[in-house]
């Protein structure tokens, strides 16, 4: 592999030929996302919609094994390896704003909106006139008291119980992987295989964990999607992260089975350390929600 | 060895798939940007076609020949339609097209996401385009997509949040290829200070697309769960606020008018300089000043809010963020005109389109500055005033440069010359008619006529009907459009490989029309010398 590696690296810039991938994803996606329309709108059943998932799945095993093929025949060189990392990079960079989006609608509900329907300076004749009984405040379902029980009430999920648990649970992983990445570039493929291993089972882990959390909040604790701003706040966010904490842990799972099959060397490992940058960055978006949604 | 039979051998593989395998397929970047060319192109003609039912409607007061939703199913898919299925396309084609071969590189980095990126606009539009056919009509709530209004759509509603999702992940996509290009496939010896201005707008653009795309998919993404799964984002009841949307929708939409023209401030900085025969003017100047804009986007989006209520403070930073724009607009304004100033100037489309943008964006600029003056703007908030500016920065802006790009390139790209006497009758009727159109529509909203209406007072009829017959005289004249480019591919006069004998570039390096697979060696000192000078 190394040697042609070092082979490919005064080769010129790979441009590769036809390809299925993408025209396949397109209309994955249009199936996924025309199965959801007829879905939400109760046009007919949801069997279009997955049928454009396992569409999309198959899409992503075939671009994904075309590349991993070219990238271990040596294909790639230098060049395009870093046309790769400032690819990932700004994707990641994308992820941040689109979480931004709902970080945003949290720090404006609780610092403007809800203030203002409670009649908090000029606007003094909200409380007046539209919600007299409400009493501004956080965690807050609105005037509406909106959510599952009929009294309007709920309970939230204390920052220092599994929130806390699973802090720590990720945080380990960022260790862990980074131990990994030392192993590999060090060539120590044993304590690489064992500590990629533990990163995945700690993502794994903490979806767990938060999938029971969700459990308890919906059974038992009125706490839903629809309860008011603060159940909507805490499930988007807390949803699309733990979405992307699976989708992350999925990518450690392949990458742990490239390495069983002897992929990557010490010095060319893009796919890890792509992997490795997202985990990194599910990681700081768990640091601002624990902070923000469950703590303060 | 499997790496000398994968690569592009250029002596190999000149010549491209036939049949339509190969436009699904391809991964070149002149087939991709010929593909979302005429992508655009095709979104122009049907946008154009919504616009032209608007014009008819408001010929005459009166209820005419729509009914009311029908016509603001119009206003609201024509605006979607030309923001995100023409002007963007466009840019991207253009890019796809230029900036691999202004810099040197063999293709653009990624080339199977660039495939992908172009094909999922036709899926994203298709989406879009079929609530036409749903229960409850096409989304009919603005462009802008206003809670709680949209929320009350019909079927097509989540159409339009799942078609604007596709469109925000295209972009993403293309901006993430453009910037990957730029900072990893220029040629050796093209430093950032030497590449031609249509890639540096384009690489700030990008930026600016890889920051807001995804808040705009986020803040649809609010909208989609308001509706189906009861949060109260954008409602009162629950603690959330429909002006929070309008917040997060505008601090992707300001920075997204600048997306729109910024890849035309680059166009206009290569074409004025080939016709005038002479350098652009501060270059480097209009690097920062584009820069500057850029950063200034970012902090001037509530002047679209200045009447839904904010603190005076918040009214006092934005008009004042907002007035800043207009230094580095002028600083602009002021190269190209210098750029001018004592050149031998000759007329051929391009320039001709490049300096109707120059006078008529401007005029855009100033109504936009009357638009950042707050206290003003509680009059002109909502009217045809608003709808006169955007329309100025946005067609004699926008539309303008990217046919005085395609005019610049198309010998380029087809080898052939086209006809200098169709260019300039395009040229000019659509020039006259674009003010028939546009510029009584300040008269009617400084008078107060609001936007998105149907029908209005008997006041406002005279103007209405000048505009509306600027507006049939302007959607005629560009049916000449695609007739010169139908009949510049199909054939004409042989194309140099300079086209224009002012130009620099490494565009004009390369043969007309420019080979399948260029610059799978990089350019020699010697072009790339000849191409810098700016
Ligand atoms: C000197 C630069 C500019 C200034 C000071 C400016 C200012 C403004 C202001 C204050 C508004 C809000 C008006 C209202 O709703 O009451 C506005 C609307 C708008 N502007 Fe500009 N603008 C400038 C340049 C541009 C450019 C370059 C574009 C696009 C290429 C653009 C596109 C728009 C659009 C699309 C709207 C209306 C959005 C809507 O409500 O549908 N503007 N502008
Ligand atoms: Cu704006």
């Amino acid at each position: 592999m190394s040697q042609s590696h070092s082979q490919a690296d005064s080769g010129k810039y790979y441009i590769p030929h036809g390809t299925p991938w993408p025209i396949i994803g397109s209309v994955a996606l249009f199936t996924t996302m025309f199965g959801m329309v007829a879905w939400l709108n109760e046009w007919f059943s949801p069997v279009m919609f997955f049928a454009g998932l396992a569409l999309l799945a198959v899409m992503f095993i075939g671009w994904f094994r075309t590349v991993i093929n070219e990238s271990e025949a040596g294909t790639y060189n230098l060049a395009v390896d870093r046309s790769f990392r400032m690819g990932m990079v700004w994707f990641i960079i994308s992820e941040v704003l689109f979480f931004s989006a709902f970080f945003g609608a949290l720090f404006y509900a609780r610092e403007l909106s809800v203030p203002w329907i409670g009649g908090e300076g000029v606007k003094v004749f909200n409380h007046i006139f539209l919600w007299q009984n409400y009493d501004a405040g956080w965690p807050t379902n609105g005037p509406a008291k909106l959510g599952p029980r009929a009294d309007g009430s709920f309970e939230v999920i204390p920052a220092f119980g599994v929130p806390a648990l699973n802090t720590l649970i990720l945080l380990t992983s960022g260790v862990t992987i980074t131990i990994a990445h030392h192993a590999l570039k060090a060539g120590n493929r044993n304590v690489l295989k064992i500590f990629l291993a533990l990163t995945f089972l700690l993502g794994f882990l903490f979806v767990a964990f938060q999938a029971n959390e969700y459990g308890e909040a919906y059974m038992h604790k009125g706490l839903q999607l629809s309860t008011g701003i603060y159940g909507s706040t805490f499930f988007m966010l807390t949803g699309f992260h733990g979405l992307h904490v699976t989708i992350g842990a999925i990518m450690l799972t392949i990458i742990w089975f490239r390495t069983l099959k002897g992929h990557f060397t010490p010095s060319r490992h893009f796919g890890f350390e792509a992997v490795a940058w997202y985990w990194h960055f599910v990681d700081v978006v768990w640091l601002g929600l624990f902070i923000f949604v469950y703590w303060v | 060895m499997a790496y000398t039979e994968t690569v592009d051998a250029h002596d190999h593989h000149d010549h491209p798939p036939a049949g339509i395998w190969r436009w699904l397929s391809t991964t070149n970047h002149k087939d991709i940007g010929t593909l979302y060319l005429v992508f655009s192109g095709i979104m122009f003609f049907v946008g154009g076609a919504m616009a032209m039912v608007i014009r008819l409607e408001l010929f005459k007061p009166g209820m005419q020949f729509v009914d009311p939703a029908f016509f603001n199913s119009m206003t609201t898919v024509h605006g979607l339609a030309m923001i995100f299925g023409a002007v963007m396309p466009a840019w991207v084609g253009l890019a796809n097209w230029m900036i691999p071969l202004q810099v040197g590189a063999p293709d653009m980095a990624l080339p199977r996401m660039n495939n992908f990126s172009f094909w999922l606009l036709p899926f994203a539009f298709t989406l879009l385009l079929i609530g036409f056919f749903v229960p409850g009509g096409a989304p009919a709530g603005g462009w802008t997509l206003y809670p709680p209004l949209v929320l009350q759509g019909g079927d097509s509603f989540p159409m339009a949040i799942f078609a604007i999702h596709l469109m925000g992940a295209s972009s993403i996509m293309g901006a993430i290829n453009v910037i990957v290009t730029i900072m990893n496939m220029r040629a050796p010896g093209i430093t950032l200070l030497r590449m031609p201005l249509f890639v540096w707008t384009w690489l700030i653009t990008a930026y600016l697309l890889i920051l807001v795309m995804p808040v705009l998919a986020g803040s649809v993404t609010m909208l989609l769960t308001d509706h189906f799964f009861g949060t109260s984002f954008f409602s009162a009841s629950g603690g959330g606020d429909p002006v929070m949307f309008q917040h997060i929708f505008w601090f992707f939409g300001h920075p997204e008018v600048y997306i729109l023209i910024l890849p035309a401030f680059g166009i206009v900085s290569e074409v004025i300089p080939t016709f005038s025969r002479k350098p652009l003017f501060g270059y480097e100047a209009m690097v920062y000043a584009t820069a500057s804009i850029a950063f200034l986007s970012f902090i001037v989006w509530a002047h679209h809010m200045f009447t839904v209520g904010m603190p005076l403070a918040g009214e006092l930073f934005f008009m004042l963020s907002t007035m800043l724009i207009a230094i580095p607009t002028g600083v602009k304004v002021f190269n190209w005109t210098a750029t001018m100033w004592r050149g031998s100037l000759s007329f051929e489309p391009p320039m001709l389109f490049a300096l109707a943008f120059l006078f008529l964006f401007t005029i855009g600029g100033f109504s936009g500055l009357m638009l950042a003056i707050a206290p003003a703007d509680f009059q002109y908030q909502d009217t045809y005033f608003v709808v006169a500016h955007f329309h100025y920065v946005l067609v004699p802006g926008a539309i303008f440069s990217i046919m005085a790009g395609v005019y610049y390139w198309l010998p380029k790209w087809t080898g052939h010359l086209y006809s200098m006497a169709l260019g300039k009758w395009h040229f000019w009727l659509s020039a006259i008619f674009v003010n028939v159109l546009f510029f009584p529509q300040h008269f009617l909203g400084l008078a107060g006529m609001p936007r998105r209406i149907p029908d209005y007072a008997t006041q406002f009829a005279d103007w209405n009907m000048v505009s509306s017959l600027g507006g049939f005289g302007f959607g005629l004249s560009q049916l000449l459009f695609p007739i010169l480019i139908w009949k510049c591919v199909r054939g004409g006069e042989k194309a140099p490989a300079q086209v224009w004998e002012g130009a620099h570039g490494l565009e004009w390096e390369v043969p007309s029309p420019a080979p399948y697979h260029t610059w799978q060696d990089p350019p020699s000192e010697a072009q790339i010398a000849h191409g810098a000078e700016h």
